[in-house]
């Protein structure tokens, strides 16, 4: 683009002066939003469940203060417990996703890998699961059946056995067909040391693959837009492609991220928050399948605020990107990953995209809640 | 995408720059306003301000249908909501704007049944499903949104379903444009026309704003050359010293509007006497009710409602933003009261919100670098 900086037509005394009281607004912002957030409402809406600021402000607000400790406030996917000579990492999830069978994978699947990816986020060779099913009255047992059988096959294709469990029932209407909470164990790996506040200017933010699908198949496996396409839930266990991750470069790894509800928009700003980082990514290499494009476009809504249920946001120092890149291709679905952005210093604590247009714009949390109960 | 990407080239994007910036005068500041909440969207989510020279200013106009509700519409809608075995519907965005008391959001919390819809005709099919209970769809908009909702409220009367009503809130696009261009504190030198208004409407309502106010105006698609482009056509405009109602949006806008839709929102709908709008008061023939024919589909009529007017909050300027007067940031509360999550003023829920907009999109001044 031509240049303007010799036409005479900036830095004019008022112009500045605008832009200086522009930016000292956009300054009191940012630091209102770098404070812990709080918890001011007066009851539970569907938005603290959408992985969004209202989310946050759940976490941030009561229960983490509610149960102050180091390891809680870390805000990591896996917690560690310092104990019998080695590092044991714990984490629980759990699912009520509508419908429990959707293109691409049942709520059995995603219960198993979810809480084994969030032990894998935090470096955790996933050692054993833990099982909680909650029932409604009326359940079919053909469906029930079904779920048990998808829960084993996915738990053993992760080669984590399933040692306890508990069950309830529920009358009808109380939950919504089944409810599943899984809580895992595993140990830390020494092959690297990850944290979500060790990102550095210049470091390379990696995703694992297109991003967006498990949240558009859900949408329209609702059957509420009259959309139809061929998009599938990429739900899958990480392991391996961390395994591979931490054999190749596991050293110069800073944080990995599985980019749930909230999407990878949520992952990136919590993580530049928490780094103190700024991020630029550039739109044109973010890869999305032109399906989720197109629902996304129809919707109003940014792919980057979908959720995933197999794909991983990794910063990796500057010198091991492009390995990082390699190892992740070589890992099955890792094929179509890609280097999307890097981490600056200024202005710290925001994401910002360069579009694909040739702007540049701020990339925030989702606000709101476009899409209730997708895991 | 097909038929998308071809609007967001890059490379035609800084031929137009380039362009643009052999228009522009030195040292003279150009004003123009996008009418339309759907611009103003395109025009942070793609950066567009980033390829414009420093002395082109945009200004947000009035054209976000959920930023003009006033509050009363919303306590209005709540209590319908609120009545017994009522389904309540509405679009997404209207869920978190604030009434008085709450929000829809709030009122389903607390019990009511309110359902998000995309469509008028999603809000049918729920009625159709619960025959036996009442089903109020809460209908927003300008010209753009209201033949869709005309056309199911037809459907509906054809197909004799008695439990589907409509609170109606749709809008108009002429009446607030004059009330703008009738401000005394506006300075503006051209107007982005609303492409989606005008697939409706046509070209022809704009050209009082040429002939009686002598601003040019050029209706815009939504994609980034689109706007780029008829900031472009207005510059060419004022170079050339004309002043007259272009269409950038012709691939999609016919000169007289759409015939058909027209024609199926006089069946359904005719004009209150006045409406009130956010910020801006109450502005004469600018709002539509449903005709004598639809009274029975009414629910302010079959359900009554408050209907009490409740003033916007004191600290909240989104009628200046509205009006353009102010940019977003400087509102008082902008960004420490007033933010998304927790909205005081209508601009800041919808993403087409000037607030809203740019707080998500633009919070992040042109000249500053990143390093």
């Amino acid at each position: 683009m031509t240049s303007t900086g010799d036409t005479g037509l900036r830095g004019s005394e008022g112009e500045t002066l605008i832009s200086e009281r522009e930016q000292k607004v956009l300054n009191i912002i940012e630091t209102a939003r770098a404070k812990r957030q709080k918890f001011r409402d007066t009851q539970i809406t569907m938005a603290h469940g959408a992985g969004g600021k209202a989310t946050q402000s759940l976490i941030e607000g009561l229960l983490v203060p509610a149960f102050a400790n180091a390891t809680l406030e870390a805000m990591a996917d896996a917690g560690t417990v310092p104990v019998l000579g080695g590092n044991v990492a714990m984490t629980t999830d759990s699912f009520v996703v509508n419908p429990i069978s959707f293109p691409g994978g049942t709520i059995g699947e995603l219960a198993v890998n979810g809480t084994v990816n969030d032990l894998s986020m935090a470096g955790a060779k996933p050692l054993a699961l833990t099982l909680s099913l909650i029932l409604e009255e009326g359940l079919p047992a053909d469906i029930l059946k079904e779920q048990v059988a998808a829960i084993a096959a996915t738990a053993a294709a992760a080669g984590v056995p399933i040692v306890a469990g508990d069950t309830k029932v529920v009358e009808r209407g109380a939950c919504d067909q089944m409810y599943i909470c899984t809580t895992g164990m595993g140990v830390l790996d020494d092959r690297a040391s990850l944290s979500p506040s060790s990102l550095r200017p210049g470091d390379k933010i990696l995703v694992s693959g297109r991003i967006g699908d498990h949240g558009t198949a859900i949408m329209l496996a609702r059957g509420e837009f009259d959309l139809e396409s061929d998009i599938e839930s990429d739900t899958m266990c990480l392991w391996p492609m961390v395994d591979t991750l931490l054999d190749q470069v596991g050293p110069s790894l800073r944080c990995l991220r599985d980019a749930t509800r909230g999407g990878v928009a949520s992952v990136l700003n919590e993580l530049a928050r928490a780094s103190h980082v700024a991020m630029v990514i550039n739109e044109a290499a973010v890869p999305v399948h032109p399906a989720v494009a197109g629902a996304a476009e129809i919707l109003g809504i940014d792919p980057m605020h979908v959720a995933n249920e197999g794909k991983m946001v990794v910063i990796a120092a500057p010198e091991a990107a492009d390995a990082a890149l390699a190892a992740l291709r070589s890992a099955p679905g890792g094929e179509e990953a890609a280097i999307i952005g890097e981490c600056k210093t200024e202005p710290e604590g925001m994401v910002l995209m360069a579009t694909a247009f040739g702007g540049k714009r701020v990339m925030d949390q989702l606000v709101g809640d476009p899409l209730p109960r997708i895991c | 995408m097909k038929y998308v990407d071809e609007f967001r080239d890059p490379a035609l994007g800084e031929v137009l720059a380039g362009e643009i910036l052999g228009l522009v005068e030195p040292g003279r500041h150009y004003k123009f306003m996008e009418v339309c909440g759907g611009h103003t969207h395109s025009i942070y989510k793609y950066g567009i301000d980033d390829l414009l020279p420093a002395n082109v200013e945009l200004v947000h106009g009035p054209g976000c249908p959920v930023c003009v509700i006033p509050m009363g519409r919303v306590d209005d809608g709540i209590s319908l909501a609120h009545q017994p075995d009522v389904i309540f519907t509405c679009f997404g965005d209207m869920l978190r704007v604030p009434g008085s008391a709450g929000t829809l959001l709030d009122a389903k919390a607390e019990g009511a049944d309110i359902r998000m819809v995309y469509s008028p005709l999603d809000a049918l099919r729920i009625a159709k499903a619960n025959p036996e209970r009442p089903v109020i769809f809460f209908a927003i908009g300008f010209e753009t949104t209201a033949p869709s909702t005309a056309l199911t409220l037809k459907r509906a009367k054809a197909e004799g379903v008695a439990n589907f009503f409509c609170m109606c809130n749709h809008v108009t696009i002429v009446p607030p444009l004059r009330a703008l261009l009738d401000s005394p504190d506006l300075r503006l030198d051209g107007f982005i026309g609303p492409g989606h208004v005008s697939t409706v409407v046509g070209v022809r309502p704009f050209e009082f704003i040429p002939t009686e106010y002598g601003k040019p105006i050029a209706v815009a698609g939504f994609e980034p050359l689109d706007v780029l482009h008829a900031i472009h056509m207005i510059l060419t405009q004022i170079k050339e010293g004309r002043c007259e109602v272009e269409n950038q949006y012709a691939r999609v806008v016919p000169y007289d509007g759409n015939p058909r839709a027209l024609q199926v929102m006089s069946e359904v709908f005719e004009l209150r006497p006045h409406f009130e709008w956010r910020g801006m008061g109450f502005i004469s023939q600018s709002g539509l009710k449903l005709s004598e024919a639809y009274a029975d589909m009414d629910a302010e009529i079959q359900y009554g409602v408050p209907g009490i007017r409740v003033a916007d909050p004191k600290a909240c300027q989104c009628g200046e933003v509205l009006k353009g007067v102010i940019k977003p940031w400087e509102c008082k509360v902008f960004g420490s009261g007033c933010t998304p999550e927790r909205p005081i003023g209508t601009c800041m829920v919808s993403s087409e919100g000037a607030c809203a907009a740019y707080y998500n999109y633009g919070r992040f001044a042109r000249e500053r670098e990143v390093v």
